[in-house]
């Protein structure tokens, strides 16, 4: 682990590997929720770092922070948000052959593994889901899309992500759902906040 | 026409609605936005008789016009600029009484870009996340203003705000920008790292409420490849392929994969806000 400044305010914590980051940002929240961490005005969790921006005392939180060894993830806390997705998207069949595997079968694969949020950002609620094993990774399009429809699920690098509204993008999308990523009457606004656990499921009328 | 609402005659090139912006929300990927020069806001808010965080206008270069429906407390700051009653010269930079039905107009900025206005009570869309601002990025809060829309205005105070309004410190002839280097000073060469802080930049006119692009060296990278994408704060100094830096204004990403050199501090970017294109910028580190 490093922490590093970002101006003067800011503490921008790097970890070894994405499951470190997630195990680290858990740690924080579990401490914020407990009173047990200075003020800070925001917690950004992202690939391989967590960002702490708004904090009074950065030195002193820096040096509290090297001390800490965050339990490992606890897999199956909370309940998993269920998200159906017709599985018609555009870049399935490429996906597949990337995959190596028939259409089918990608949608099996997509639907049995376990996701979480690890972080969010792109857009409000735009959520980066891992949890598909490394040898799923695929490369985004080589060109983007100038308008990728909103409930659009896609998937690029290690991540899976569901586009909360109509924007360019340059994900493979491979299904598409009609859940509500993102309201801003709702609380949180966010469906699929940093933490949260997710399962796609297969269903209307594919 | 006695409503408490206030009629929009010119929209102007780009006026929106701001606060002090929705902070704590940028783990779900939204950014703080709000108003770009924060003491320019609090200072006419507190004109206007308003709390310091009411929802002001702000315009951008050529001002707006606007039609109260109802006598209201105005006040004009930020970038000087000529302020109009029914035709007749007003006061800039402290309160004004517009009458209902009366035309206010907001003339171009004489110098620098954004002007402030404040009516008493505030305009009282409905704030999303705590917030009332327009944000460019991500499309929250309410659209920029357009030729005959109708804003709500929020219940004013009983007395308006008597402030000695400090003068407003102009916009700068040379932008100096001080810097804290990192997080990822180290991605860039020594030189580019020299060049930063020794060298002259310009303001770019493809700026905007998302990023002051500049003008000038570019910085070579140290380290090839992409990073991984991480938090972004305001006043971030993210450099992008071209080696051109961008400084992160309000509605600036709340993550990015470009490394970030060095980190403005916050108390300078009300200046950077109002710094037209063309504006000799200097970085200056501190620690």
């Amino acid at each position: 682990m490093r922490v590093l400044r970002v101006g003067d305010r800011a503490l921008l914590v790097e970890l070894d590997d994405g499951a470190a980051t997630e195990a680290f940002h858990a740690e924080l929240l579990r401490r914020r929720a407990a009173g047990a961490l200075p003020a800070v005005r925001e917690l950004v969790p992202a690939a391989r770092t967590v960002l702490l921006d708004g904090v009074d005392e950065p030195e002193r939180l820096a040096a509290e922070l090297t001390g800490w060894e965050p339990a490992p993830l606890h897999a199956r806390v909370g309940e998993a948000v269920e998200v159906p997705v017709r599985y018609d998207g555009p870049d399935l069949a490429e996906v597949a052959a990337l995959w190596g595997v028939s259409v089918e079968a990608a949608v099996r694969i997509h639907t049995a593994a376990e996701f979480r949020v690890a972080f969010c950002g792109f857009a409000p609620g735009f959520g980066y889901l891992t949890g598909l094993g490394e040898r799923y990774e695929v490369p985004r399009r080589a060109t983007p899309r100038t308008a990728v429809p909103a409930g659009s699920v896609a998937l690029a690098g290690p991540y899976t992500g569901v586009y909360p509204r109509s924007s360019p993008g340059g994900w493979q999308l491979i299904g598409t759902t009609d859940v509500v990523l993102w309201d801003a009457e709702r609380d949180p606004a966010a469906l699929l906040t940093p933490g949260t656990r997710v399962r796609f499921t297969a269903g209307g009328g594919r | 026409m006695s409503d408490r609402a206030v009629a929009v005659v010119r929209a102007g090139a780009l006026t929106t609605v701001q606060d002090l912006g929705r902070p704590g929300y940028a783990h779900l990927g939204v950014p703080r936005s709000g108003a770009l020069d924060p003491p320019a806001l609090r200072l006419v808010n507190r004109l206007a008789g308003n709390g310091e965080d009411a929802a002001v206008l702000e315009t951008t270069v050529d001002g707006c016009a606007l039609r109260p429906r109802c006598a209201v407390t105005v006040a004009v700051g930020g970038a000087p600029c000529p302020v109009r009653v029914d035709g007749r010269p007003a006061a800039w930079g402290t309160t004004v009484r517009v009458g209902a039905g009366s035309v206010l107009e907001i003339g171009a900025a004489a110098r620098g870009l954004r002007s402030y206005v404040a009516l008493g009570g505030g305009i009282a869309v409905p704030p999303v996340l705590g917030s009332r601002s327009t944000d460019l990025l991500s499309g929250l809060g309410p659209a920029p203003l357009a030729d005959g829309a109708v804003l709500p205005l929020g219940a004013a105070a009983a007395v308006p705000g008597s402030v000695d309004a400090p003068p407003w410190p102009g916009p700068p002839d040379e932008l100096v920008l001080r810097v804290r280097p990192g997080p990822r000073d180290d991605w860039f060469t020594a030189e580019a790292l020299r060049a930063f802080t020794t060298r002259a930049y310009r303001v770019s006119p493809a700026s905007n409420r998302i990023g002051l692009r500049l003008e000038g060296p570019a910085l070579e990278r140290a380290v090839p490849g992409e990073l991984a994408s991480e938090g972004m704060v305001l006043g971030a100094v993210q450099v992008p392929p071209d080696g051109r830096p961008v400084v992160f204004l309000a509605d600036h990403p709340t993550t990015g994969g470009y490394p970030v050199v060095a980190v403005v501090r916050e108390a300078d970017l009300g200046a950077a806000a109002q710094a037209v294109p063309g504006t000799p910028v200097r970085f200056v580190r501190v620690r």
